[in-house]
């Protein structure tokens, strides 16, 4: 399996708080990875850093084995890295069609708008329906499809993920998800944040667990969903001589 | 106080909000997109005064057909200021940003000012064109063409800017950057060059109404703080999330000093004009053009 992306000693900071110390990891060619985590422990600060957000104070991120830690946001954007960001950060001043079209302003994505944009309708019909609306007149669920359907306008080749179950009721959750499963069995590589960690370790093949700002641990999602100490620390079990079993 | 007078104030009011209206468009356009306040704009407001004002003076260019060597000289001096000045303000964050982008652009200000008395002198100037003086009589009232060719000229280059923002695929990518910059980011839009391109546009705007402040009052190196405050105040009026609502609020303060100049007497003109500013930062703080 190639890797797409990898990422070596990682450090960043957010004014006087080190929030990532020293990362190391790879997402391969056509995986799903997850990377679970306690809130504050570097989830999105690390997001951040691979889409060019925000510069680490040391170590280097490879995309297709060439170094992109040091470009701004829209040439890794350029180059098929699409983040979701967290809260969906929509323009709500524009509507629905707009987004999406400015979700493919990258000079890659522009010329396959009109054909990428009938994708997208096809995926999240309910967008279909609402094109000229205004983007904070949708619904949360409504909102985090058009957000993740203004990635998709980028012409993803790995589509990064922040949060997006968060708010959500659990159907319009099970429903992002598939859609996410459905985008990876497409070919897009998929790097996925969650607090709902029983969600996406079911969803990764493999994952990573971040606390404080290191890498604490990884294993096949069903690897993690098994281990103790993930159960207990992520996914609300008790531990297990206290447990009934 | 007879009906005629009311409607000859308000029209001359509408006349001098046109001007206004450009110039705070100007302004709040880079404010809204670079979150940079350019206290420089009334200089470059002067600057593109002028470039009008010699042109007439040296080839006797029309100060409306002199717009083809104004905007294209004030969009290469705005991508200039962006590259030298303002990309370093731009990347800060929030009150660093805000000092510095007022420290840096007042000594823009001050340097445009003193290079302006040492190159132009300190004189009044202005232009007299033929058709000064002349104009339309419409019932009584009388408008002439120059202050009619201005408010023209407004309109104009409003519903341009207009069309550029709402209608082209660059003017989304200004508004989008305006509204979530980091959002823009990830989009894949360049924003660099939206804040490079905005800064270009709003020079370019202050410009504009510079010519119609040199042909309808005359120019002189001091006038860009009162222009400044002027654009400032109607930006604040108008609500700083609403770009283009800067124009109708540029139109209505004039069209209330212009009314209150007429019953009240020109000095109290102004007062007034504050006053409804005052109003409206109480009674509406988020502005008149922004949506709750």
């Amino acid at each position: 399996m190639n890797t797409m992306l990898s990422v070596r000693s990682l450090r960043a900071a957010y004014g006087d708080i080190q929030a990532l110390w020293d990362v190391s990891f790879d997402v391969n060619e056509g995986e799903i990875v997850s990377l679970i985590g306690s809130n504050g422990a570097g989830k999105s600060t690390l997001l951040r850093n691979i889409a060019g957000l925000h510069r680490p104070q040391a170590g280097t991120i490879q995309f297709e084995g060439l170094p992109v830690h040091r470009l701004p946001a829209y040439q890794i954007v350029e180059r098929g890295v699409i983040l979701v960001p967290e809260g969906r950060r929509l323009f709500c001043n524009l509507t629905v069609l707009e987004n999406l079209e400015l979700g493919a302003y990258s000079r890659r994505a522009r010329k396959e708008r009109e054909k990428t944009i009938r994708r997208v309708y096809e995926l999240f019909p309910q967008l279909a329906d609402r094109q000229g609306q205004r983007a904070d007149t949708l619904s949360g669920g409504q909102q985090q499809m058009l957000a993740i359907g203004r990635a998709i306008m980028g012409q993803p080749r790995l589509l990064m993920l922040d949060e997006p179950s968060l708010g959500l009721a659990p159907l319009v959750v099970e429903n992002i998800f598939e859609i996410i499963e459905h985008m990876n069995k497409q070919g897009v590589t998929v790097f996925l944040i969650e607090q709902n960690a029983r969600q996406a370790l079911k969803l990764a093949h493999r994952a990573y667990i971040l606390d404080q700002g290191t890498i604490v641990g990884t294993g096949s999602g069903e690897e993690l969903l098994k281990n103790d100490e993930v159960r207990q620390a992520y996914l609300g079990f008790a531990k297990t001589e206290d447990s009934l079993l | 106080m007879n009906f005629e007078n009311v409607i000859q104030s308000l029209m001359f009011g509408l006349f001098t909000g046109a001007i206004y209206g450009i110039a705070a468009v100007g302004l709040s356009l880079v404010f809204g997109v670079l979150k940079v306040l350019n206290v420089a704009h009334g200089e470059l407001l002067m600057l593109g005064g002028y470039i009008s004002y010699f042109a007439f003076a040296a080839w006797g260019l029309d100060p409306f057909l002199s717009l083809l060597i104004v905007i294209p000289a004030m969009i290469l001096a705005g991508i200039v200021l962006d590259r030298v000045l303002f990309r370093h303000i731009v990347r800060q964050e929030g009150e660093e940003k805000i000092k510095n982008s007022l420290l840096v652009s007042f000594g823009l200000a001050l340097i445009m000012q003193n290079l302006a008395i040492t190159q132009f002198t300190a004189d009044d100037r202005s232009i007299q064109v033929a058709y000064m003086g002349m104009g339309i009589n419409l019932l009584g009232i009388s408008l002439p063409y120059s202050r009619l060719g201005s408010l023209i000229l407004a309109l104009v280059v409003i519903l341009a800017l207009h069309f550029f923002l709402h209608h082209s695929l660059a003017g989304k990518a200004v508004l989008a950057t305006a509204e979530d910059v980091e959002a823009a980011e990830l989009a894949g839009i360049n924003i660099h060059r939206v804040f490079m391109l905005t800064f270009a546009v709003g020079a370019s705007l202050a410009a504009i109404a510079g010519t119609q402040v040199v042909l309808t009052y005359g120019i002189s190196p001091s006038v860009g703080l009162y222009w400044t405050l002027k654009a400032l105040i109607i930006v604040i009026l108008a609500g700083t999330n609403s770009i283009l609502g800067a124009f109708p609020a540029g139109l209505l303060l004039g069209v209330v000093e212009g009314l209150s100049g007429a019953f009240l007497g020109q000095t109290y003109s102004e007062v007034i004009g504050l006053v409804m500013f005052l109003l409206v930062l109480m009674l509406r703080p988020q502005g008149l053009f922004v949506r709750q």
